[in-house]
């Protein structure tokens, strides 16, 4: 019933404002005389994403592979981390200035070392630097999820005689998930993100960060925004699958606010 | 078993061993700065099989240590518990007793049928038997409708139901009870409390309940086990005659007997001269 009621406004307002913005963007192109290169209408924008958007389409496989290859490298040794912290706590103090230190650097600003490392005709160095700014916050949320077992749950796990390896699988590994989510949904926009700026510092061209450096290189600023809203579309195509699969693995929350 | 006579004081009913026989039990906390905390001092209790028996007393009397104690999940540091004739442990592995804290503490992530089949499937009883013995268990505390359901979605008195119908799951002898109904506004504690006398009349365990009410501790119990604080020890135990639990309807809560009885427990729990012996009391200041 609320959900029902709740539709209008979690939905139709905001693509109303959307719309909304976006007329009074062309608007004010069209009324002040606004130069292309200054800002481009939307209108010239729509007309160059359509009739480019093959190249779009292309630019947005390269980064997107980079970004997936980055999230799934960096978000599996990120758990198996948080694992090993928890079950190991030395390991967790001894790594926890680097994590530290890593979670405040701007990780793109490795991509040039990464560069000459791996060689500036490959790929390798901008999934890295996906992979690394994807590692913090899944490690982070999934040690603090593992960690978050409550005192009820291993009293009740104790009086049934659960053996250590039950009690993580029946408490403590789906306890933290939902953690683990957080961790994923930050990481999952990250990863998009590092893998297009790490185009902006080298490498191959092909990406969406190269394509919108060499658009906007070249005059094109209609071009330079129609990637731009590619690499718009394809964070929020990151993002929602990972709000999919959140929803997939836990039944209990997309159903909690039901009744 | 060995054939030498039961011990004395032990009752003629020596083919069942007591659910909870406690002898001399001490606890104390160590803490860090050396000033240990004495939280439960030479308690001796035996409770017989099917008995109901209530822990009352302020806070810091012992009453969730001694729970906690027969649970095996402290050890006592002097004196020794047994349940139904084994050790605390021995009886914590094999399941002897079912427990239920005063937060559900039910997992979220599983829907309410498969809380309750939680224990069993820890314990690998099979699909078939797991779901056939937590419908049972569904409609013995009225939440059949509401299997599929997960916790987040009931209100705070069915989660303590689906608590309840868990730590009855395999079918033990002995409930452990700390405070289940103390987070529960009064209307619903209420008919928690007659749930709860209908729910042990039908399945026959023995109850140990910890409380701070004196009208709940009364209406439930056999008997009524009155503790004091620093160190945690048992002051009093009074005997609550209101009949066997299928008389126990909402009727008994205006009844005579049970004012008697509540005035009994007050007047144990806060010291007064009830025309008793107060003499241990006394001797405590």
């Amino acid at each position: 019933m609320k959900q029902t009621a709740s539709l209008p406004r979690t939905i139709l307002a905001p693509i109303l404002l959307g719309v909304l913005a976006v007329a009074l963007w062309q608007l004010a192109v069209v009324v002040l005389e606004i130069k292309p290169f200054v800002l481009p209408s939307p209108v010239s924008i729509a007309t160059e994403f359509s009739s480019s958007v093959s190249s779009v389409w292309a630019a947005s496989l390269v980064t997107g592979a980079n970004a997936l290859i980055g999230l799934l490298i960096g978000a599996i040794v990120g758990i198996i981390a948080a694992i090993i912290a928890t079950v190991l706590p030395i390991t967790d103090e001894l790594s926890a200035p680097l994590v530290a230190a890593a979670s405040v650097i701007p990780i793109v600003a490795l991509a040039p070392v990464f560069y000459t490392m791996f060689g500036a005709d490959k790929e390798t160095a901008r999934q890295l630097v996906a992979a690394l700014a994807v590692f913090i916050p899944v490690y982070l949320n999934t040690l603090r999820g593992l960690r978050q077992a409550r005192p009820v749950h291993r009293d009740l796990m104790r009086a049934y005689g659960a053996s250590a390896w039950q009690t993580t699988r029946a408490v403590t590994l789906p306890g933290a998930v939902p953690f683990l989510f957080i961790g994923l949904r930050i990481a999952s926009s990250l990863a998009v993100i590092s893998a297009l700026i790490g185009e902006y510092f080298g490498g191959p061209i092909g990406g969406l960060g190269k394509s919108i450096t060499s658009a906007a290189a070249s005059s094109n600023y209609s071009l330079a925004y129609a990637y731009v809203l590619g690499a718009i579309l394809l964070g929020l195509v990151f993002y929602v699958v990972t709000l999919g699969l959140e929803r997939l693995v836990s039944p209990h929350r997309a159903s909690a606010s039901a009744p | 078993m060995s054939t030498a006579p039961s011990a004395p004081g032990q009752p003629i009913a020596s083919t069942r061993p007591a659910a909870v026989s406690a002898t001399g039990v001490g606890k104390v906390f160590a803490s860090r700065k050396g000033a240990d905390v004495t939280a439960l001092e030479a308690v001796d209790l035996t409770i017989a099989p099917g008995e109901f028996v209530s822990l009352i007393g302020p806070s810091g009397c012992g009453k969730s240590t001694l729970l906690r104690l027969i649970a095996d999940l402290d050890s006592p540091t002097s004196g020794s518990i047994e349940v139904f004739g084994k050790t605390a442990r021995q009886a914590r592995i094999d399941q002897a007793y079912g427990i239920a804290f005063q937060q559900a503490g039910l997992l979220p992530w599983r829907t309410v049928r498969s809380n309750i089949e939680l224990p069993l499937e820890l314990h690998k009883v099979g699909k078939a038997d797991r779901a056939a013995r937590s419908s049972e268990l569904l409609a013995l505390v009225g939440l059949s409708d509401f299997a599929d359901k997960y916790p987040d979605q009931l209100s705070g008195g069915m989660q303590q139901r689906v608590a309840i119908a868990r730590s009855l799951a395999e079918s033990p002898g002995l409930l452990l009870m700390d405070e289940p109904f103390g987070a529960l506004d009064e209307m619903t504690r209420e008919r928690m409390q007659t749930e709860l006398v209908r729910i042990c009349a039908e399945t026959g365990a023995a109850v140990v309940f910890v409380t701070h009410s004196i009208p709940e501790a009364v209406f439930l119990s056999n008997r009524v086990v009155v503790m004091s604080p620093r160190p945690g020890r048992i002051r009093d135990v009074i005997a609550v005659d209101l009949g066997r639990a299928e008389g126990r309807g909402e009727g008994l809560r205006e009844a005579d007997s049970f004012f008697e009885a509540v005035v009994a427990v007050r007047e144990s729990l806060h010291g007064e001269p009830a025309g008793a012996p107060a003499a241990r009391g006394v001797d405590q200041r």
